[in-house]
């Protein structure tokens, strides 16, 4: 008994805890709106969600789609980790889904227009990102504008701007951008045979190895180095930070522009694989940037658990396509998600009840 | 130009009711960022209830669409309510996640109704186009809506209702210096509830204007583009206070009109400016707007601080 408490109390228990708490919720809620839309099919419906690429008898053909999740969580992890960096500097960069939008297009505009190899593209989304994400950190530090609505702003000015940039480089007959692989195969990130391991998916590249190594990064960065702690002292209090002799405006742009390339990296992760062509009439902003949100609070605002949740938005999302779209709309997934994220609202007072709950037996035994 | 004018005022009716909605939360103490999501919520009880209704008596429509939406809007914000003042949650991101929800549970429910009526029909948009003639009274070339009067009453209400009441009072004592307001003997608890319920219920009328304002007919999966948000930046501009805000609202709203009518204008239309520019209009200019009016913010001081009865 003493020892099960004493696990409860540690924090990644905890974290793990509430999230399996979270997507249990989102999932019997899911569960409960395929019911009031046609009852019959419902079981099978939140399975079949849940089952995503299972859902293929032939294990190839598993392993094939598997690969296709996986290419779509790289992107997804990118724009997690970018939330949750500077969600840990006490900013919320809702911005993410607009850094993601610019970093799509400069890397796409690279890549068809200019006709540059990879790493240039890829830098060419670094640099849009992270651009787009100093603007909001400056507004910030200098002149005192919430974060949110200026990143709001930011998305919409960036896709505006992204399919005015790419309909210069659009197929003539569709609004979508012509396949890189058709114009400039250099532009393609390189797959380093792993997509043998995956039925032959060339859609599978470096890039998903590379945004785990990022996400562990970023875990290092934040709890061993005089960097992280800086930022994370700036985001605890502000004012003791300068008084610690901390730059805290400097502080603020660098972490949004860290955030902002991020994101933009994540776009050239999923548009250079030549998995999506951007559609050049899109009149939203991407839901990628948006499901960060909820993969990054349902990780537990740990780089590494942000690994395990973004697979698992991911998975999810990816599952409710195979949805029958007859009788269910796929954004069933997406109504999933949003709840998980509503629901990690409430996790911070899930661990306040159970630390002092804790907190009181302890007490009691000691009597 | 009457066209202009037109949409300029439609437009600025709709900042006005959401910038409203917004100015009641921030001034009990909660920030409501999830007003996108309380407008689509409006929106798709107001577009199906106008659907619903094609063919009844102009009044009655009226009557009933603004009641659905408002209702629908109020009851949204419950979620806001709950997380945010009983369970103390993080406001930014439970008004986001408001905001991601609402656009997935009214695709979803669009969806699910158009299939039910006919199973082809897989598409997530409302149309309304018979109702909408409702709320039209034509004056010659201009269009008179009864939304812009909605929003005028509005914005009159909300100034009485903030100055020169005692509820307007306590409301605000509460978004400045909750632990004083307890110590008088207001519950801060209720006044924040009341709130939160207003922004709702002007958000929720918001979201069905926004919707009518252009078209006859709205694809939920878009939501509402951030007009939530730039209500937000309206109230902002308007420095919390309702007057400012209206006259914030006619500002903003001439951009926003621009883009659907600068074709109109021969001037406008020989700078040759690719449309895509004006669709960008508004939310460039809340942007310098912001950077030029946040710093000597008068935002109410305790907002976004959930309030703990313990702390002090």
């Amino acid at each position: 008994m003493k020892k099960r408490l004493t696990i409860l109390k540690h924090e990644g228990v905890q974290s793990t805890l509430a999230a399996l708490f979270c997507i249990l919720v989102g999932l019997f809620i899911g569960f409960l709106v395929l019911l009031a839309i046609n009852p019959s099919g419902a079981v099978e419906a939140i399975l079949t969600i849940i089952k995503n690429f299972f859902n293929y008898p032939s294990a190839a053909a598993a392993k094939k789609y598997l690969g296709n999740t996986l290419v779509k969580t790289a992107p997804l992890l990118m724009c997690a980790l970018s939330i949750n960096f500077c969600y840990k500097v006490g900013l919320f960069n809702i911005g993410t889904a607009g850094q993601y939008v610019v970093g799509a297009g400069a890397s796409l505009y690279a890549a068809l227009a200019l006709k540059l190899s990879w790493p240039v593209c890829v830098l060419f989304a670094i640099v849009a990102g992270g651009v787009w994400g100093a603007i909001v950190g400056f507004l910030k530090a200098y002149a005192n504008v919430n974060e949110v609505i200026s990143g709001i702003m930011l998305n919409w000015i960036g896709l505006y701007l992204v399919n005015m940039l790419l309909s210069g480089v659009k197929e003539q007959s569709s609004p979508y951008t012509t396949a890189i692989s058709s114009v400039n195969g250099s532009a393609l990130l390189p797959s380093l045979g792993l997509d043998k391991l995956f039925s032959n998916n060339k859609y599978v590249t470096v890039a998903i190895p590379l945004s785990v190594i990022i996400a562990i990064l970023v875990w290092v960065v934040m709890n061993m180095t005089k960097f992280g702690y800086e930022l994370k002292a700036t985001g605890f209090n502000k004012a003791a930070a300068k008084y610690a002799g901390m730059n805290e405006k400097r502080n603020t742009v660098l972490t949004l522009m860290i955030g902002g390339a991020f994101a933009g990296l994540g776009a050239a992760f999923l548009y250079l694989t030549g998995y999506e062509q951007w559609a050049t009439t899109q009149s939203s902003v991407p839901a990628m940037g948006f499901n960060g949100i909820a993969a990054t609070f349902l990780g537990g605002l740990n780089p590494i658990g942000t690994i395990f949740s973004s697979y698992f938005i991911q998975h999810i999302t990816s599952g409710g396509s195979y949805l029958d779209k007859g009788v269910y709309p796929s954004q069933i997934s997406d109504l999933i998600s949003a709840i998980i994220i509503y629901l990690c609202g409430f996790v911070l007072f899930f661990k306040y009840v159970l630390n002092r709950s804790l907190a009181v037996k302890k007490g009691g035994v000691k009597k | 130009m009457t066209l202009l004018i037109q949409y300029t005022l439609i437009f600025a009716s709709v900042l006005i009711l959401v910038a409203l909605g917004g100015c009641f939360a921030e001034h009990s103490g909660v920030i409501n960022l999830g007003l996108e999501g309380v407008m689509v919520m409006g929106a798709l009880g107001g577009a199906l209830t106008m659907k619903a209704m094609a063919g009844a008596p102009a009044a009655l429509i009226v009557l009933v669409v603004l009641l659905t939406a408002a209702l629908s809007g109020l009851i949204y914000t419950i979620l806001l309510g709950v997380a945010c003042i009983n369970f103390k949650a993080d406001q930014t991101l439970v008004g986001t996640a408001m905001n991601i929800l609402s656009t997935a549970a009214a695709t979803v429910i669009v969806k699910a109704v158009n299939m039910a009526e006919n199973p082809d029909n897989v598409s997530s948009t409302v149309q309304y186009m018979e109702s909408k003639r409702a709320f039209i009274v034509r004056m010659g070339r201009f269009e008179f809506n009864w939304f812009m009067l909605v929003a005028f009453v509005a914005l009159v209400i909300s100034f009485i209702l903030l100055y020169k009441t005692r509820f307007g009072l306590r409301l605000m004592a509460c978004g400045e210096n909750p632990q004083a307001a307890d110590s008088v003997g207001i519950n801060v608890y209720v006044m924040r509830w009341s709130g939160v319920l207003i922004s709702g219920f002007l958000g929720g009328i918001g979201g069905i204007v926004y919707i009518t304002a252009g078209v006859s007919e709205w694809k939920f999966e878009t939501g509402v583009a951030g007009f939530g948000f730039l209500a937000l930046a309206v109230m902002i501009f308007g420095q919390w206070k309702p007057i400012n805000i209206g006259l914030a609202a006619l500002l903003f709203g001439l951009f926003r009109a621009l883009s659907n009518v600068y074709s109109g204008f021969d001037w406008l239309a020989a700078l040759n400016i690719p449309g895509t520019i004006y669709n960008m209009m508004p939310y460039l200019i809340s942007l310098l707007v912001l950077a030029f009016t946040s710093r000597n913010s008068r935002a109410p001081k305790a907002e976004g601080i959930p309030y703990d009865k313990g702390s002090r």
